[in-house]
């Protein structure tokens, strides 16, 4: 108990004092160490404000100067007791093997997200084969509504000019949409991966009406030199943003996991950040493709030049994801 | 049931409690960082205008890609570098801290605000909302998978005493053992309620005043007895004030910019 209170706080305070300028300073310089007196220091400070914070506690008049020490305890607390060991942020190096190392560590989630966007795809598919009618609700774009045939020949007849002067705009507006869906597939795994579910399967949906109604107009191979050189790069980046979802919501459902949900949490966070940074960069390269490359066609640039351009890029990708980043033990492993 | 505070024992058995932030605050810190990104997208628009000269649809697509960077990584960077704090948060006084008190990481960071996506569907931030008020620690969806809180930091500020008694002798403060009693048994919402009646007397009526300070001083007698023949020539507000006194005059803690100035540092780093 603590007699004469306002003698305490007056003999307390160039400590308390002290410890706020060392945690000012080591909040505002976030790679700053202290020297090992200066730790020790840091260390005895802490304490004693911790000490001084259940002394005060008894004195229930005094709630500002115990929100004040809980406060100043618990940011020293934060710097502390934080030892968990800080990698520097190298990009290259996370690009090159951190982002594939994780993609492969989470390989059945993205084998999941591709089968749920088959499936969206086959039933599209199927819907637009039985059911030529259900056309309008399936694909609810006005460019779409009209006949392949007539599509392709209005774009053979506008020889790339329809993005004249918008290249760049559009490119831009395909690649922060794209990330937005990407995003979204990724956070609606909070939904326990039934939002994800859903995004995925009418990706799919979608995709497969489309493909149907260019395949069955005869125009596979526009479709192919349309689709492919852009397809072939933002179709895995959504897939990849699913499979984010999908490893979060295995993470809140933890099956055959007991830890805690946080833990589970926690522990998935980091491989969660490195997909969605490796969604966002293959998405730049989708969009700049689509707006400069995939809206051109024959006469223009031949649809050979295109589809082998886009198998070229899916060739990349695939050995990018499966072999970027593998060390020498891991592969005399296999 | 949900918890006002976050209450962390660390390793040393130092027990602490942190204040966890309610819903409307975060509202607020969130349309201020919505004003706040609104307001560098129209600067940014601004300034690259003049690339409009040289190419229309340059200047265009830097203007999409840029504003949504800022959007996104606005609440990111803010955070980590201000440690917990965009501007919104600021200017409310709230703080992202780790559930366990212990430092944010990047990989928090990033998670808590990309999944502000789920947390803003269907619109105007519902699913956030609604978790935000039924979860335990009051977490949106992004906060429990970043397993972050936002708590309010303290409003330090030094009540301003002086007007209770200005420079009147109080007797009460002779007997130091009394006054030291009457500190640690006063609870602290009654010490602050009654310091808040003696600087907004003026605005209270002539008859509800003298019910109010009545009551007051029979509480305040009844929790520390003083002498009677100290008490008996005070009115019942007199007593109030003497006690509000004792309570803050010389114990009330500074703010930590008036203690830098008032007091030499013994450490410095």
């Amino acid at each position: 108990m603590i007699l004469d209170l306002p003698r305490f706080v007056e003999a307390e305070r160039p400590h308390w004092t002290a410890l706020e300028k060392t945690l000012a300073w080591l909040e505002t310089n976030p790679g700053g160490k202290l020297t090992i007196e200066e730790a020790a220091r840091f260390h005895e400070l802490y304490e004693r404000a911790g000490d001084d914070l259940t002394r005060v506690a008894s004195f229930a008049a005094e709630g500002e100067l115990q929100r004040y020490l809980a406060w100043l305890v618990s940011r020293a607390y934060a710097e502390i007791h934080e030892v968990r060991h800080h990698t520097p942020f190298r990009p290259w190096r996370w690009f090159t093997v951190e982002f594939p190392n994780t993609f492969r560590r989470h390989v059945r989630a993205f084998q999941l997200a591709a089968l749920l966007t088959l499936l969206g795809a086959v039933f599209g598919g199927g819907a637009i084969h039985y059911d030529p009618d259900a056309k309008a609700v399936l694909m609810p774009f006005d460019n779409l509504r009209i006949t392949p045939a007539q599509r392709v020949a209005i774009e053979r007849a506008q020889e790339g000019k329809q993005l004249s002067g918008r290249k760049g705009s559009f490119s831009a507006q395909l690649m922060t949409h794209n990330t937005q869906v990407a995003l979204t597939a990724l956070a609606l795994g909070m939904s326990f991966g039934f939002g994800t579910v859903i995004l995925l399967f009418y990706n799919g949906l979608l995709l497969g009406a489309v493909a149907l109604d260019y395949i069955a107009g005869g125009q596979t191979t526009f479709l192919l030199g349309w689709l492919l050189p852009h397809g072939v790069i933002e179709i895995p980046a959504i897939l990849i943003g699913g499979q984010a979802g999908l490893v979060i919501a295995h993470a809140l459902i933890g099956w055959g996991d007991r830890s805690s949900r946080a833990e589970r949490l926690r522990h998935i966070s980091r491989d969660v950040v490195t997909l969605a940074g490796g969604v966002a960069i293959l998405l730049v390269w989708a969009g700049l493709v689509e707006a400069f490359v995939s809206q051109y066609h024959e006469p223009v640039v031949p649809y050979g030049l295109k589809i082998a351009f886009g198998l070229i890029e899916a060739l990349l990708l695939t050995t990018f994801l499966a072999r970027s980043g593998l060390s020498r033990e891991a592969r005399d492993a296999r | 049931m949900r918890a006002e505070t976050v209450l962390i024992r660390t390793p040393e058995g130092i027990e602490f409690a942190l204040p966890l932030a309610g819903p409307f605050s975060r509202m607020l810190a969130f349309a201020v960082d919505f004003a706040a990104i609104a307001a560098a997208g129209m600067l940014l628009a601004r300034l690259l205008a003049p690339l409009q000269l040289f190419s229309a649809d340059a200047a265009q697509s830097a203007i999409t890609v840029l504003y949504f960077a800022i959007s996104l990584l606005y609440g990111i960077l803010t955070e980590w570098f201000w440690r917990g704090q965009t501007v919104g948060k600021r200017l409310l006084g709230l703080r992202v801290v780790e559930a366990s008190g212990l430092r944010l990481r990047p990989s928090q960071i990033i998670v808590r605000n990309l999944l502000r996506f789920v947390d803003l569907l269907p619109g105007l931030y519902l699913i956030g909302g609604v978790c935000c008020v039924v979860s335990n620690r009051r977490q949106r969806l992004g906060d429990i998978a970043a397993g972050t809180i936002v708590v309010r930091t303290p409003q330090l500020k030094e009540p301003d005493v002086d007007q209770v008694l200005g420079r009147k002798f109080n007797s009460l403060a002779e007997h130091r053992h009394l006054a030291a009693r009457l500190r640690q048994k006063v609870p602290a919402k009654v010490a602050h309620l009654a310091l808040e009646a003696i600087l907004r007397r003026d605005e209270i009526q002539p008859s509800a005043r003298l019910v109010l300070f009545r009551e007051f001083g029979e509480y305040l007698k009844h929790v520390v007895s003083y002498p009677a023949e100290m008490v008996e020539q005070l009115t019942d507000e007199q007593y109030v004030r003497n006690t509000v006194d004792v309570l803050f005059q010389h114990s009330s803690l500074a703010s930590p910019e008036t203690m830098k100035r008032k007091l030499s540092v013994t450490t410095d780093r």
